[in-house]
C-alpha cells in the first residue's frame, strides 16, 4: 500500500506555509484510508460566445467540464462536482479563484475555451488548492474543433496526475471486439473508441470473425487475429490508411499477438501439427524466430516495458499456469502457483505487475502479481472476466465480462484497489479490449 | 495399357483435387448444427428430392457414423467412441480419394480465448493424425481451430460443454 501525496516539488514548497491544507489535497491510489478527494470543476466560460464546427463555445465550455469531471469520477479517486452542480465562472475568475466559494470542494478546476482567427480552440484549465488558495497547475491546449474533447482529456490527465502523482490514461483510446448476433455464430468486428466510449467507430465490416486486436506502441497500427478467407492469422492494420497486411506468409495457425514496447517486433503463438509455442517476428515481416519449444500449449506472450523478458501462459505442468522467460527463450520459469488455471498474462506499462485471467471454481476473474508471482490479488468477481489490458499508467485494467448463458460480452475496467469497477460504454456487445497509449 | 490407365487416374484426381481448392466456399464452413447429416431420410435423396452424389458431402452425412467426435475436458485423446466415428469416416474417405477434407476443432466456453485456439488445433489434429494413421493422405485433410468461438450447443452448463468440445470433419466441394 502506497500512499502517494502531490507532486514532491511542489509538497515542499507548500509544506512549511500551509502544511494543514496541503494534508487535504492528496489522493490515496491503491485504495487505503482516504476517501475520494472533492473536487469543483465548473463550467468553463468564454471570452466571447462564437459558433465552431464543434458547437459555441459557451456550450462547449459547459461540455468540457462535464467530461473533465466524468473522468475524475471515473478514476475513483475524486468526488467530482461538473456544471451541473455548480455555479458560473466569469472570465476574470479563471485566473483569480472566488475561494470562498468553493469551500465545499477541496480543489477546483477552472478553466476557458476560446475560438481562434485561424478556426482552432484553445482551452485553458487551471487547478487550485482551496484550502491552501494557490494554483497547483495550469495547462493550456490549442487543437482543431473535431479533437475538443481532447482538451478535456488532458485537462483532466494534467489535474490526475498533478493531485496522485501516477501518469495520465484520460486522453487514450481502447480497440476492441464489437459483437452481435447469435451465440453460436457471433458476428464480430473491429472497432476503436475513445478510452469514455465518445468517437465509437467500427474498422471491419463483420464478415470474418476478428479476434484479440492489440494496439502498436505508436499507436499508428494494430495488430489482430482474423479468419479471412478461412486462414486464422495475425494481420496489421494500418489507423492512417485503413489497410491490413498478413504478418506471417505461408503460416500454420497463428494468434495470440502482442507489439514488443518499441514497436518493432510483435510477439505471437504459432500452432504447427497441434503444438503450440511463443514465436517473435519483425512487425515489418519476416521470418519467424521460436522462442519455446515445450511440447505443450505456450502462447499468451507480453514484454515487460524495458523488452527485456517475457511473460507466458503454458500447460506443461498440466493446466494453464504463467511463467516468465528472458526475451530470447532462456530461463523459463514458472510464477504461479495458486489452485486453478492461469492465463492471459500482460505485463504493466510500468513494469510492476502482471494481470491475468484465473479460472477456478466456476469463475473467471482478474487478477494482478508481481513478476517474481508474489502479491497475487484478484480484482473482479463475476462469472466470466478475461483478458485484461492495461491503462497507458499501469493503474486501471480494462478487460470483458461474457454472461451465463447467453455469452454476451461486455467491457468493464477495475482500477488497482479492485473497489473501483464499472461498465465501459459500447454500442452494441464488446469484448477483446486493448488499450492504448496516452495520445501526444 | 494398364500403366496409362493409371496414369489417367493420378490425372483425373490431381485435376479435381485443384478444383476443390478453388471451389471451396469464401464464407465460413457451415456451422456443425447444419451439417449434421443425420436427418432421418435415411436414404439416397436429400431433402429436395434430389439423388445423393457419391463422394459429395450429402453422402458423407449419410454415409458415417457422425461427422463429430467428442472430448473431455482440456482433453485431446482420441477415445473409443471417436475412434468409431474416424474408422467410419476414413472407410468413407478410402472409397473417394478425390475428396479432401477440413477438419474444425471446437472447445467449451471454460477455457480463455487464446488458449482454446491452441486446444482446438490440437482436437483438429488429433483427428486429422488418426485418419491419416488409418491411411488417408494428410495432403487431403487441413484443420482449423475455432476457439470457443462456433459453439454447438447454446448453454452454459455441463450437457452443453461437452457438446461443444469437439472436432467436426467437414468434405470440401
Amino acid at each position: 500500500m502506497r500512499k502517494l501525496t502531490i507532486a514532491l516539488a511542489a509538497a515542499l514548497a507548500t509544506i512549511a506555509s500551509a502544511p494543514a491544507a496541503l494534508a487535504q489535497v492528496e489522493v490515496d491510489i491503491e485504495g487505503g484510508i482516504s476517501a475520494p478527494l472533492p473536487i469543483a470543476v465548473p463550467a468553463m466560460p468564454t471570452p466571447q460566445v462564437t459558433s465552431t464546427p464543434a458547437g459555441s463555445t459557451d456550450a462547449l465550455g459547459r461540455q468540457l467540464a462535464d467530461i473533465v469531471a466524468t473522468d475524475l469520477r471515473n478514476s475513483g479517486l475524486f468526488k467530482a462536482s461538473g456544471p451541473d452542480q455548480l455555479g458560473a465562472v466569469t472570465m476574470g475568475q479563471v485566473q483569480a479563484p472566488d475561494y470562498a466559494a468553493w469551500s465545499g470542494a477541496q480543489a477546483l478546476v477552472q478553466g476557458y475555451v476560446r475560438a481562434e482567427g485561424n478556426g482552432t480552440l484553445t482551452i485553458g484549465c487551471y487547478l487550485y488548492d482551496v484550502f491552501a488558495r494557490t494554483e497547483l497547475t495550469r495547462q493550456g491546449f490549442n487543437v482543431s474543433p473535431g479533437e475538443w474533447r481532447r482538451a478535456a482529456h488532458k485537462c483532466a490527465d494534467a489535474i490526475y496526475t498533478r493531485l496522485s502523482g501516477e501518469g495520465p490514461y484520460f486522453d487514450s483510446r481502447i480497440v476492441y471486439v464489437s459483437e452481435t448476433g447469435p451465440k453460436g455464430r457471433r458476428i464480430k468486428r473491429l472497432a476503436i473508441m475513445d478510452q469514455d466510449g465518445a468517437n465509437h467507430r467500427f474498422l471491419t465490416n463483420g464478415q470474418s470473425i476478428v479476434l484479440t486486436p492489440r494496439f502498436a506502441p505508436n499507436q499508428q497500427s494494430i495488430v489482430y487475429m482474423s479468419y479471412v478467407n478461412d486462414r486464422p492469422a495475425l494481420y496489421i492494420y494500418d489507423l492512417g490508411t485503413a489497410k491490413q497486411r498478413l504478418l506471417v506468409q505461408n503460416a500454420s495457425l497463428t494468434f495470440a499477438p502482442r507489439f514488443s514496447p518499441d514497436g518493432r517486433y510483435v510477439l505471437f503463438s504459432m500452432a504447427q501439427a497441434g503444438n503450440t509455442d511463443v514465436y517473435r517476428v519483425a512487425a515489418a515481416g519476416g521470418s519467424p524466430q521460436r522462442l519455446t519449444n515445450s511440447p505443450g500449449i505456450d502462447t499468451g506472450g507480453s514484454y515487460s516495458p524495458d523488452g527485456s523478458r517475457i511473460v507466458f501462459e503454458s500447460d506443461r505442468s498440466g493446466g494453464q499456469q504463467l511463467y516468465v522467460m528472458n526475451a530470447d527463450g532462456s530461463n523459463q520459469q514458472r510464477i504461479s502457483f495458486g489452485g486453478g488455471r492461469y492465463g492471459t498474462p500482460v505485463w504493466s506499462p510500468r513494469g510492476d505487475l502482471i494481470a491475468f485471467t484465473r479460472q477456478g471454481g466456476g469463475a473467471f476473474r482478474i487478477g494482478i502479481m508481481s513478476p517474481s508471482g508474489s502479491g497475487e490479488k484478484l480484482l473482479s468477481d463475476a462469472w466470466g472476466d478475461e483478458g485484461p489490458s492495461w491503462s497507458p499508467n499501469g493503474r486501471v485494467l480494462t478487460y470483458f465480462r461474457s454472461a451465463q448463458g447467453s455469452g454476451r460480452a461486455e467491457l468493464w475496467s477495475v482500477d488497482l484497489t479492485g473497489t473501483n469497477s464499472r461498465r465501459i460504454p459500447t454500442p452494441i456487445d464488446g469484448s477483446d479490449p486493448s488499450w492504448g497509449p496516452i495520445r501526444p | 495399357m494398364t500403366k496409362f490407365s493409371t496414369t489417367l487416374i493420378v490425372a483425373t484426381a490431381l485435376l479435381a483435387t485443384a478444383g476443390c481448392a478453388k471451389r471451396r466456399p469464401e464464407v465460413l464452413p457451415p456451422g456443425p448444427g447444419q451439417t449434421t447429416g443425420t436427418d432421418g431420410s435415411g436414404g439416397t435423396t436429400t431433402p429436395g428430392g434430389s439423388a445423393v452424389v457419391p463422394g459429395s458431402r450429402a453422402d458423407f452425412q449419410q454415409s458415417v457414423a457422425s461427422d463429430t467426435i467428442n472430448f473431455g475436458l482440456d482433453q485431446f485423446d482420441i477415445d473409443s467412441s471417436a475412434r468409431a466415428v474416424l474408422d467410419s469416416q476414413a472407410q468413407w474417405l478410402a472409397r473417394y480419394p478425390n475428396v479432401r477434407v477440413t477438419i474444425e476443432g471446437h472447445c467449451d466456453e471454460r477455457g480463455t480465448r487464446e488458449y482454446n485456439l491452441a486446444l482446438g488445433d490440437r482436437r483438429a489434429n488429433a483427428a486429422a493424425s488418426y485418419l491419416a494413421a488409418r491411411g488417408i493422405s494428410s495432403s487431403r485433410i487441413t484443420t482449423i481451430s475455432y476457439g470457443k468461438e462456433r459453439p454447438l450447443s447454446l448453454g452454459s452448463d455441463e450437457g452443453a460443454w461437452a457438446q461443444n468440445r469437439r472436432a467436426v470433419t467437414v468434405v470440401l466441394q
